[in-house]
């Protein structure tokens, strides 16, 4: 393997992170000929490695950073807001990023996701209406390889079929079923990047069971096949290669180096005529904000004040329980149904049983619901953290495998400029840079969505017949992982980050990739839609080098 | 319910281990497998002991599971190397007699007696905690995560097996 870190003496692109964003921006680019350069801070992990990192995310005794080696100096953090938020478990840092470890679900956001200030009077417009990302998210489907099918009569509208079928509803998606019909409430399939049949290259999926954190099959998609494809186009990415500020020009128009470090101890500077910082909505506004100069002395690129403000997650609320048959879970890690139907409106319910909700729509955020096929306990982890062997465990895991039956939901933040990543200058990284100081927390907006989500789940499980064992509602929920916010985008330089074209304000050759330029959030996992951002991104900078 | 040297090839699966089938599963038994033959021993015994009656054919399963496990992987096979003998010294002290030569039930008393029932598994930790990770679920993995194993229990398909996205769709 390649192991020389030194920069590359001309270039078009150079890009900060391999994750997704910078990987489809690289391969994009790339394949048009330009020069690219990928400074990636973390390793480049072995495809051969991923049995045994599913070995450790199963087995006790390991923990769950070890999977892909987080944690330690160089991922050191401040968690300073109402809530903890467990940044290391949210986040990859390596050659493929964060889809590393991701579940694989990619929704398109809903039209009014992007007009909920105009429409609802509530958060910020994005600057830019669903039709104009319609193309690329089209164009982000074909590109991770989504499974999917055209049953959701709550999604936005859509020009061709998915480029896979949908996987086909599990057993325990018939039980939701029957339960959701006599309640009123539609289920849909799930698009998953994820294959449910051979392509790019890559198997159908073979069941391990384990895509979240890791899919030894390479069936569901992670950036490493774009960091492949870009790397064939004649794409160079430097791994630990940890991009330490970006440096600009005298008249603080232009940046014109990356200053990265390299495990030898050596630093370099890497030199473009164009930069784009792609690596998440921590690292992205630290990077920012570590670049502080005297023209930018609040961050580079931060004349709005914006960078590292309206950090949004997503929210988990869930319930669940146990029914008199068996559910059959466990069999995969990923789901085959949810529910757009309380999206755009969560305080409506149905003709036949389920109570709307009080007061307006503005009221409350975005939800929706999913159908999980992991419920209750895997019998090989139970196993292995038992304190029983022989026939007196084998007793006990028939006892407590089969039964279990449960709902999920994601509930949207919205942006809020008091939820901020900034800087912790009490303590440094392992190369003496302060480190991200995440300040996070829930409102009254976000509380009131999960007690509704719970208030449906609630209803579909005693529709079903089920002893609810367990709930995750308002005061013991956790963030879904996806980082949103922190360098929006928008059209007054006063307000915002970056322009629709994902061109910051105020640096002329600098473009931020990810999901920190959204404006809002939605309840949607991300990742789709930071592909189709970052598709457009490079649109747009192609046009600008050519 | 019989084991099968395909379980074994499963359970490797879960693992790491490229399972290209005779590379890894040698048919010889010569003394210079990475494991040698009284570790071996011991860890058929102790899956007398851990795993539930029903389950038959027992030593081949553990036996062609070993040669994948340690196969270019010395450092694995140390560790189940020293935690056999620690359990090894362990009942000779307390017994008399080497772990596999107990009764499958003393045997049980004596990982109990050793607290391997609650210890933390660490491959790093403690003589005791090192008996859990690399004897007691070292084996609970190799059957639980192979289609016999997690059949016993109602999931033909177990996590960590790659077992294909059909049976979720199954009913009972």
């Amino acid at each position: 393997m390649n192991t020389d870190r030194t920069p590359t003496e001309s270039t078009d692109v150079c890009i900060v992170g391999a994750g997704p964003a910078g990987a489809l921006v690289a391969d994009r680019l790339a394949a048009r000929g330009h020069d690219v350069v990928v400074l990636e801070a973390g390793e480049r992990f072995d495809d051969d490695s991923r049995r045994e990192r599913m070995e450790r995310h199963i087995r006790p005794g390991h923990g769950p950073l070890s999977v892909w080696e987080m944690g330690g100096e160089r991922d050191a953090y401040t968690s300073s807001g109402d809530r903890g938020y467990p940044l290391n478990r949210a986040r990859v840092k390596g050659v493929g990023g964060s889809t590393l470890h991701w579940q694989g679900m990619v929704m398109r956001l809903h039209e009014r996701d992007f007009e909920q200030a105009s429409r609802r009077g509530v958060a910020t417009d994005w600057p830019l209406p669903y039709d104009d990302l319609r193309p690329y998210y089209a164009a982000a489907e074909r590109a991770l390889g989504v499974a999917g099918a055209a049953d959701n009569p709550f999604a936005p509208p859509r020009e061709e079929p998915y480029p896979m079928p949908a996987f086909e509803p599990s057993y325990s998606d018939s039980l939701f079923a029957d339960a959701c019909e006599r309640l009123g409430i539609a289920m849909h399939s799930v698009p998953n990047a994820r294959n449910s049949e051979a392509y790019a290259d890559e198997s159908p999926c073979v069941g391990y069971g384990t895509c979240k954190p890791v899919c030894p099959s390479g069936a569901k998609y992670d950036a490493t096949r774009h960091v492949a494809s870009a790397e064939g186009e004649g794409a160079r990415v430097i791994d630990q290669a940890a991009v330490q500020r970006l440096e600009h020009d005298a008249a603080g128009e232009a940046v014109t180096a990356a200053v990265y470090a390299t495990p030898d101890g050596e630093t370099h500077r890497q030199e473009a005529r164009q930069f784009v910082v792609a690596c998440g909505g921590v690292e992205t506004p630290r990077l920012l904000l570590l670049s502080a100069s005297d023209a930018y002395p609040e961050g580079l690129a931060n004349t709005s004040g914006a960078v590292g403000r309206y950090f949004m997650d997503h929210v988990f609320a869930g319930t669940g329980g146990v029914l008199e048959e068996e559910t059959r879970q466990n069999h995969v890690g990923f789901l085959t149904s949810e529910c757009h139907q309380f999206y755009d409106d969560p305080t409506r319910g149905t003709d036949q049983g389920v109570p709307s909700a009080d007061g307006d729509a503005s009221e409350y955020a975005r939800l929706k619901l999913e159908f999980l096929n992991y419920a209750g306990p895997s019998p090989v982890q139970e196993a292995l953290g038992s304190e029983e062997w022989g026939d007196a465990l084998l007793g006990s895991l028939r006892q407590s495998y089969g039964n279990h039956i449960a709902m999920g939901g994601l509930v949207e933040q919205r942006p809020c400029a008091e939820h901020y990543v900034g800087l912790d200058d009490s303590r440094t990284d392992d190369h003496g840079n302060p480190v991200p100081d995440v300040h996070w927390g829930i409102d009254d907006v976000t509380r009131r969505t999960i007690e509704r989500a719970n208030e449906i789940q609630e209803r579909v499980l005693a529709e079903l017949g089920a002893e609810v064992t367990w709930q995750v509602g308002p005061e013991n929920t956790g963030p879904a992982f996806h980082h949103m916010g922190t360098t929006r985008m928008g059209r007054d330089p006063a307000e915002s980050v970056v322009t629709p074209e994902l061109r910051t304000h105020d640096l002329d050759n600098l473009w931020i990739a990810g999901s920190s330029v959204f404006v809002t959030g939605g309840a949607m996992n991300p990742t789709l839609t930071l592909a189709a951002l970052s598709l457009k991104a490079a649109n747009h900078l192609h046009d600008t080098l050519t | 319910m019989e084991l099968s040297r395909r379980d074994a090839l499963a359970a490797l699966a879960a693992t790491g281990v490229a399972v290209g089938g005779a590379a890894v599963l040698a048919d010889d038994e010569t003394d210079d497998r990475p494991l040698d033959a009284d570790s071996r021993e011991t860890m058929v015994a102790a899956a007398h002991t851990l795993y539930p009656t029903p389950v038959e054919n027992v030593e081949p399963f553990v036996d062609a599971f070993l040669d994948g496990r340690v196969h270019d992987r010395p450092d694995h096979a140390a560790g189940i190397a020293s935690a056999t003998d620690y359990l090894d010294d362990y009942t000779r002290s307390w017994d008399g007699e080497s772990f596999a030569n107990l009764h499958r039930l003393t045997r049980s008393d004596a990982l109990h007696a050793m607290n391997a029932d609650t210890a933390d598994p660490d491959p790093n930790g403690s003589d005791v905690e090192r008996v859990r990770y690399y004897v007691v679920n070292e084996l609970l993995f190799a059957l639980y995560a192979s289609p016999t194993g997690g059949t016993l229990v109602g999931i033909e398909n177990p996590l960590g097996h790659p077992g294909g996205a059909g049976s979720y769709q199954q009913p009972p």
